[in-house]
């Protein structure tokens, strides 16, 4: 929603997944000007009718080439597949992770049982070497394009972003602002949590002021 | 309206109703036995046919709440006291039973009919027949992947050659009752996944969007790959319809009234095993206004809703999820009642009046 910078500026996304959630991501990604690439399970052929429809102007690839021409992974494959996804894949790279574990939906997966931690931390303990980000997880993939809003309008919606890696969640942050929303930024993955299914912000449409609230409330709590 | 956004799908516009099998109450207010609700769908199913309404489907759960697990044995109930109604699941999931086995229900089904069946292939939204009938969730894509390839293959007739992962090969197989014709509509429903659009062109199914939140016209580059797709694929073209869900009434007024407490009621269930945010009285009236997916409102309203997201989505079909869990029996016919005589006819005309 932001008049679009040169793209050669910006960092380019490769979205791993072509999915519900991908190319929805990946359509936003390209109209706030950054270069795009989308891999499905395999060969770019099988998705190249969806990435031409779904995400006009972005480059289908395998999803290693993907992966290692991208600055921020948005990682948007289904959570089981997970389990088997190569961490070497994203060794270094920004990571955004806006998948979320729903045992009742997508049946009980032990690797996400351990309630000590998010989903997000397990998937970073999983990817140690890549730079997690939990994101656009608690926003609704159907309403991602519709509501976006320019910086300043009063009926802006905010999107938690939470991270250990303060420079990663900075440019996670910048893309979320670049889309259309302001962006809510948390320390850490551990704080992250409150973005899950079941918290107060997962699926609530708040603006910015109210998510502070939120997190007020969480902290008085 | 401009010549772009008229409707010329080039297929005749039809219109459904579909259920999931909903809990409904007595007058008194007491909630119906499990029994008494699938006698009731029986009732609904027949006052369709006499208004005029082109599909009557009964969508598969296994749940307290939805106890319509064997949806084709009430539709073949309802296929013998009706005339004229097409009537079919929304949905089967696929993914948890038998390609065969439902080809042979639904073939069944349109000899007892006449040619009135339909069947609507879903992978799974609802997901409660997984574990029931011994499925790995995991699996759903290459489960539906399969199936529905052997399901397209069934519907060319026997003998049927097919070799798969999920079910025991067939050689030759001849699978009864033949149909009499052309094989009934088969549709797939899509909720979200491009990868369920393109498979409905390459086996040249129908194609159902499934649209329970949000903008109906962030559905419409959907409908667009389905179309590509069908070129890419050299398949002839086919029909796109819209299942969403609403409650009609005389008046606005009255049809929030009753639909809006029920609903809440059933998303705040839903809301603890799903994670879905509650709905507010605000994030309501968006989504039965203009821009949103929920067709609650007098006839009027609910036309012109149907009308616009119809023309967004170059769909031809309608169907329309009534019914709400906990409304009253007589809300819900009286519901049927206005869709069938008010509703449908004021949708043709707006149509009809723009091609």
């Amino acid at each position: 929603m932001t008049s679009p910078t040169s793209t050669t500026t910006l960092p380019r996304i490769g979205i791993l997944g072509a999915g519900h959630v991908g190319p929805a991501i990946g359509r936003v990604a390209i109209e706030a000007g950054y270069p795009v690439s989308i891999a499905g399970s395999g060969d770019p052929a099988k998705i190249a009718l969806i990435t031409q429809i779904l995400v006009p102007g972005a480059k289908a690839d395998w999803p290693a080439q993907v992966a290692a021409e991208a600055d921020i992974v948005i990682l948007a494959i289904p959570l089981h597949k997970f389990r088997t996804f190569d961490p070497s894949l994203v060794a270094g790279k920004v990571v955004v992770d806006l998948m979320n574990y729903w045992a009742p939906i997508d049946g009980t997966q032990q690797l996400f049982e351990d309630p000590r931690y998010g989903s997000s931390e397990i998937i970073q303990q999983h990817l140690s070497g890549a730079r997690v980000v939990k994101s656009f997880n608690h926003a609704g993939y159907h309403e991602l394009e519709a509501d976006r809003r320019p910086a300043g309008s009063p009926d802006r919606l905010a999107l938690g972003v939470a991270g250990d890696d303060r420079e990663a969640v900075e440019l996670v942050a910048a893309l979320v602002e670049n889309i259309g929303y302001d962006a809510v930024l948390l320390d850490s993955l551990r704080e992250g949590r409150i973005l899950e299914p079941g918290g107060p912000v997962f699926g609530a449409s708040l603006n910015k002021e109210q998510f502070a609230q939120v997190l007020t409330a969480k902290a008085a709590a | 309206m401009n010549d772009s956004s008229s409707l010329r799908t080039g297929f005749p516009l039809t219109f459904g109703l579909d259920t999931f099998g909903d809990v409904h109450s007595d007058e008194t207010g007491t909630l119906n036995s499990h029994a008494q609700t699938v006698r009731n769908i029986v009732e609904q199913g027949v006052l369709a046919d006499s208004v005029g309404i082109d599909f009557f489907g009964i969508g598969e759960h296994h749940t307290y709440d939805y106890p319509l697990s064997a949806g084709d044995l009430v539709l073949s109930a309802i296929a013998a006291r009706t005339r004229n109604i097409h009537l079919g699941s929304a949905v089967t999931v696929l993914s948890s039973d038998d390609p065969v086995r439902v080809f042979q229900r639904y073939s069944t089904l349109n000899a007892l009919s006449s040619g009135r069946a339909e069947v609507i292939l879903g992978r799974g939204s609802s997901i409660d027949s997984f574990p029931l009938f011994g499925y790995d969730l995991s699996d759903y894509e290459v489960l539906f992947e399969e199936k529905s390839e052997l399901f397209a293959e069934l519907l060319k007739g026997s003998p049927i050659t097919w070799t798969g992962t999920t079910r025991a090969a067939l050689k030759d197989q001849d699978v009864v009752p033949h149909l009499e014709a052309e094989p009934f509509p088969t549709w797939i429903g899509v909720g979200g996944s491009p990868q369920s659009v393109v498979r409905a062109a390459r086996h040249g199914y129908n194609l159902i969007l499934a649209i329970i939140g949000g903008s109906p016209s962030r559905f419409q580059p959907f409908s667009n790959l389905y179309l590509e797709a069908l070129e890419h694929f050299e398949r002839p073209a086919q029909p796109i319809g819209v299942h969403s869900m609403g409650h009609v009434a005389e008046t606005d007024e009255q049809a929030q009234e009753e639909f809006w407490p029920r609903y809440l009621e059933v998303i705040k269930h839903v809301s603890k095993t799903r994670g879905f945010a509650i709905p507010t009285p605000e994030s309501f009236r968006h989504e039965i206004g203009p821009h949103g997916a929920i067709y609650v409102g007098s006839p009027e309203t609910v036309a012109r809703k149907i009308a616009a997201n119809l023309r967004v989505l170059h769909a031809s079909r309608f169907q329309l999820k009534f019914g709400m869990t906990g409304l009253p029996h007589t809300a819900v016919m009286k519901n049927i009642e206005l869709y069938g005589t008010k509703v449908i006819p004021l949708v043709r005309e707006i149509l009809g009046s723009e091609s």
